[in-house]
């Protein structure tokens, strides 16, 4: 197909190659340098999608990333993305895009024919539909057709296929936006030193300079910006970032880029990112962000065919495409005549420039121009509606005083209702904005310390004016730059003040006048909120969904403000801005986790003896971010078969498990007793050398923190075990303690949880086996229960040093055996082979959790929940009154201390049932719900050596209840099983086996 | 994000630092009240303006440090060791 609207010359496009994409099932064609957006004009296709709510026909309206509604899906298999703005996609060649937001067509579509949209649209429709106290049966039955009338794109179905990375940079200045006063401001900085980065979201640097015909130091636009571009990419200092948007603005100077690396490409290359997400410290930030024009609210604004003044002139210069053959200009500026001047150049004939200000108000450089070219202004006068149904055919004029309409024929509308600087990011930052009543726009009040505004961003629309005030925003980074160059020089335009004009009455009853053509609100939504009490500008955001779309409102938002002012009777600034909150333009979501996603989320830990573990063919399970064994299957067991084997075979013979993960902190200096009387509820200071202990430890508040074992290694020397989950927890406690509340404490602490790495060897033949390998008797007598001592571990390596220690978690008489971390397998092995005598096998997760849940030990994370006091868990013996610790003022509070506490029990499952997951526990199964909960079970297995279904719980007065039957229930899993309670310990209460 | 300045590490991302609350605060004597020991533990208040807070370097030189922040524009106005001397430098 020809490009019927393509000009034959001019423009920053590549007419020597061609790119085929398609729309909406047909072929067309294009140029490099094109966007989606001007190849479609450039084929003369205008009517793009469908809006939002009401299904009426849309044409392109902008040709940045302002653009409200020409929206597009790009369809790419996986690599479809809904709502994509048309006007900032590069075309490349084999582009498929589709229209949004329309069924079965973009011609014809259901929802707009049938007209109900609109009357059931109004301001406020889902606060009025779906939060009404007696919402009706139909409205819910009308939920369904009305969420899937009112949408947007499809999301894609499948994964992403692509990569996105992360980059963090830092530089003492960041300009944001290759415009103008962004080039100036980053030439005046170069040179000087500075590390500069400057990033902007188009494809090419220069923003609206690209492909204008005005003159910079004697260059014509795009001349002047290679001219720049060239001496800044000689420079080692200066990074330039092209298709690169910032995003967000943080504490600190922290801005969020969003670089674009291939999505203009057809092909993406292997190994590259599609995005990368840059998060730039900078110690200065000149926002460089240019403007957005806003249209005015007239009726029927919004048909095919109607485009900001400022965008048609980009479409005509940058493209070289005639967005129409014959134009109305509507406007109550100036900037709209240099629109008019460049379409009568590229053969537009212009019907008529439509300037709501006086015949003497219009006296500026442009206007000037316009008028010598001979342009058919008409002043004092507006466009009361426009005409037509797919695509504008014709406006009606009036003066704007009131009086007869003129029916004015056209394919084309421009329209200009001024500029508002974009200060999206300024704001972020904190920068504070001031209504300019002559500009009739919000611009920066005053320049932060370390953040300007500058350029068309700081009210300086005129280009000789913006590359100055960029130029020193640049050398205000610099201080004083005896190398920078000239301010760059540009003719001065004479200009008119605008007229604040924001919409112009509808000539017919229930003409639509759209504010947001993104969301659809009208000028009327707008005044119907503001009659029902919406006069805060937040409220009437959320109210009327006005800037809520993915453009966020950007030529919407302060016609919007404008409209509520003059409804309310305030002014501009009695109303003020919205918030500006990131992003500014819409972030894939892919970019914000980058490269941390599947296993990448977080790290993984692997134990030192991991390989053999594998080797055995353990199945692993994630104990934090650690990878541990949970049972060694035989050849036919599942892993559960084989945890009960291992759980059995720990009780009648030996097993062996390796528990490296345990927190392990050493502690040294003259003070560790006292430091450890003060963080653990139970006395320490009588803890002899070579001996163990275990303690508990609580939180200021007085609940269960975390429990372990401390070993008193030398007088001085102790070492600290702590639960998995709670190493890092305990490590920061204690640092915390140390440095910032008791400093006259001598103690110095070191975690060594990975340069220790440690086994659990626990069995009645537990002894044998040990005294097969050590240097030291390890007999009752020499080496009872909680003895610690050094010894050496004959190994196929050689004798290696090792920590024992006797302490038991599983009941059984066991031992720990810690080794530095690279000699852990050689111990390990050599252990599995002095057990190949006396039947050890190792053991997972799965088979310590059951004995430990057999012999009633409470973990950290399950029976202690962050709620549980030390009493709770049946320690309260364990509380030393001879000394204060961390917890002990707060713990008996009377909350803390009432008889119905949920108190630590055992259940055991009757009827052969099997213990539900998760139960909660009940009196009588037959009562009313809610049923009364007595508390829950928190841990729960097959019992081997048991032979039944066991749990730990916690139960309301639990120790009073020991011989009740109860029911655990679990409407989950649709389980009720009687349960009788007893005490949590099921095995050798006594504790003959462990001291045996 | 902020920018916290470690006096050992220099100026370094917050993602490097662990929140510890309110600096001011004193523990109160192992003997007081439990209305004390409440008004420690569960009572704090919400300055607008300069905040004394502590920060551990937790993924880096592991200090605590008091930091002064301006609750109102997140600025760091101060930051210094918890205590001035390190644990056992009196001795």
């Amino acid at each position: 197909m020809t490009q019927r609207f393509r000009m034959s010359a001019g423009g920053a496009i590549d007419r020597s190659r061609r790119l085929a994409f398609e729309f909406d099932g047909m072929p067309y064609q294009g140029h490099p340098g094109d966007t989606l957006a001007s190849a479609l004009l450039a084929n003369g296709v205008r009517f793009v999608g469908r809006s939002f709510k009401y299904h009426r026909p849309r044409g392109i309206f902008a040709a940045g990333s302002e653009e409200p509604n020409a929206l597009v899906q790009l369809a790419r298999g996986a690599r479809t993305e809904p709502n994509v703005r048309a006007t900032t996609t590069e075309l490349y060649d084999g582009l498929i895009a589709a229209s949004q937001n329309r069924w079965p067509s973009l011609a014809f579509d259901v929802g707009a024919a049938s007209g109900m949209l609109s009357r059931l649209l109004p301001a406020g429709f889902y606060y009025k539909t779906f939060m009404w106290p007696a919402m009706s049966t139909a409205w819910l039955k009308y939920e369904r057709v009305i969420r899937a009338a009112a949408g947007m794109g499809r999301a894609p179905g499948e994964p992403d296929p692509d990569r996105y990375e992360h980059q963090y940079a830092h530089c003492d200045l960041l300009v944001v936006g290759g415009g103008a006063a962004g080039l100036a401001a980053a030439r005046a900085a170069a040179d000087s030193g500075l590390r500069i980065i400057l990033c902007d979201e188009g494809a090419r640097v220069g923003g609206t300079l690209v492909g204008d015909d005005v003159s910079i130091d004697g260059l014509l636009g795009s001349e002047w910006i290679d001219a720049t571009v060239r001496i800044l990419s000689a420079n080692p200092d200066v990074v330039l970032l092209p298709r690169t948007t910032a995003f967000g603005s943080y504490d600190g100077n922290m801005l969020a880029l969003i670089e674009r690396v291939t999505d203009h490409l057809a092909a993406p290359p292997p190994y590259v990112p599609r995005q990368r997400l840059w998060k730039v410290r900078a110690r200065r930030v000149v926002f460089a962000t240019g403007a957005h024009e806003r249209g005015i609210a007239y009726q029927d604004n919004d048909l095919p065919g109607t485009m900001l003044a400022g965008a048609a002139r980009t479409y005509v210069q940058r493209y070289a495409v005639r967005p129409g053959s014959r134009a109305v200009v509507f406007t109550n500026n100036d900037s709209a005549y240099a629109a008019a001047l460049a379409l009568n150049a590229a053969g537009v004939a212009l019907a008529a420039i439509v300037d709501a200000r006086g015949q003497g108000e219009i006296t500026g450089t442009l206007a000037r121009r316009a008028r010598d070219a001979g342009l058919p202004i008409v002043a004092h006068a507006v466009i009361c509606c426009g005409h037509g149904r797919k695509r504008v055919s014709a406006v009606d004029i009036a003066p704007i005083a009131g009086g007869g309409r003129r029916r004015v024929d056209c394919d084309l509308v421009c329209v200009s209702g001024g500029w508002n600087p974009a200060l999206h990011l300024f704001s972020q930052a904190r920068g504070a904005l001031r209504y300019d009543d002559t500009l009739t726009a919000f611009v920066p009040r005053s320049p932060l310390s370390h953040v300007v505004a500058a350029g068309a961003a700081n009210g300086r629309f005129g280009l000789a004016e913006a590359l100055a005030d960029g130029h020193a925003a640049g050398l205000g980074a610099t201080g004083p730059n005896l190398s920078a160059a000239a301010p760059p020089h540009a003719e001065m335009e004479v200009g008119a003040a605008p007229l604040a004009l924001w919409s112009v009455p509808a000539p017919r009853r229930g003409g639509k006048r759209f504010v947001d053509l993104q969301d659809d609100v009208t000028a009327e939504d707008i005044a119907l909120a503001a009659r029902e009490g919406y006069t805060s500008v937040e409220h009437l955001k959320r109210y009327t969904t006005l800037g809520m779309g993915p453009d966020q409102g950007k030529t919407s938002n302060m016609l919007g403000l404008a409209l509520l002012a003059q409804a309310t009777d305030r002014s501009i600034v009695q109303v003020g801005t919205t918030t500006f909150r990131p992003p500014y333009t819409p972030v894939t979501l892919g970019a914000f986790p980058g490269d941390e996603r599947g296993a990448h989320v977080e790290p993984t830990r692997y134990l030192a003896m991991h390989d053999w573990h594998a080797e055995q063919g353990a199945s692993f399970v994630n104990a934090g971010l650690w990878k541990r064994p949970y049972s060694y299957p035989r050849v036919g067991e599942t892993p559960e078969q084989a945890a009960n084997r291992e759980a059995k075979n720990v009780r009648a013979n030996v097993g062996m498990v390796d528990v490296s993960t345990l927190g392990k902190i050493e502690l040294q200096g003259r003070d560790v007793a006292e430091l450890l009387n003060r963080v653990y509820i139970n006395r320490w200071d009588t803890l002899p050398v070579g001996r163990c202990r275990y303690g508990v430890m609580l939180r200021e508040d007085g609940i269960v923190l975390d429990d372990g074992t401390t070993s008193r290694l030398d007088a001085n020397h102790y070492l600290m075990t702590t639960t998995t989950v709670n190493a890092v927890k305990v490590m920061q406690h204690l640092e915390r303690l140390l440095q910032v509340d008791w400093p006259e404490l001598e103690v110095y602490i070191a975690s060594v949880t990975e340069q220790w790495t440690a086994a659990a060897l626990a069995g009645p033949r537990a002894r044998q086996v040990l005294q097969a390998v050590v240097d030291i008797d390890v007999s009752n007598e020499d080496f009872p229960f909680l003895a610690f001592g050094e010894c050496q571990v004959r190994t196929a390596q050689g004798a290696i040093p090792a920590r024992l220690f006797r302490m038991s978690y599983s009941g059984e008489l066991a031992y720990e055996i810690h080794v530095p971390a690279d000699l852990g397998r050689a111990m390990w092995e050599a252990l599995i082979a002095a057990g190949e005598d006396f039947g050890l096998m190792p053991y997972g997760t799965e088979a310590m959790s059951t004995l430990r849940i057999e012999k009633g030990h409470v973990v950290v994370g399950a029976e202690a929940d962050g709620r549980t006091t030390a009493d709770d868990l049946g320690m309260g013996k364990l509380v030393s009154a001879a000394k204060w610790c961390i917890g002990k003022p707060l713990m008996n509070r009377p909350a803390l201390t009432a008889v119905d506490r949920w108190q630590l029990v055992g259940l055991t499952a009757l009827d052969g049932a099997v213990m539900p997951r998760a139960a909660k526990i009940v009196a009588d199964l037959d009562r009313a719900l809610p049923n009364p909960m007595l508390g829950h079970v928190t841990s729960w297995c097959w019992s081997p050596n048991l032979e039944s279904w066991i749990a730990l719980a916690l139960l309301a007065g639990g120790r009073t209840r020991h011989g009740e039957i109860l029911w655990a229930v679990s409407p989950l899993a649709d389980a009720k099983v009687r349960v009788r309670v007893g005490p949590p310990c099921f095995i050798d209460p006594e504790g003959e086996r462990l001291r045996g | 994000m902020l920018l916290i300045p470690c006096p050992w590490c220099g100026a370094r991302a917050q993602i490097e630092f662990t929140y510890g609350g309110d600096a001011t605060l004193q523990r109160p004597a192992v003997d007081a009240t439990e209305t004390d020991w409440v008004q420690y533990v569960f009572l704090r208040d919400n300055p607008a303006g300069a905040h004394q807070e502590l920060w551990q370097h937790s993924a880096g030189c592991r200090q605590w440090l008091r930091v002064s922040r301006d609750t109102r524009t997140h600025e760091i106005l101060e930051s210094a060791p918890a205590v001035e001397a390190s644990p056992g430098d009196a001795r």
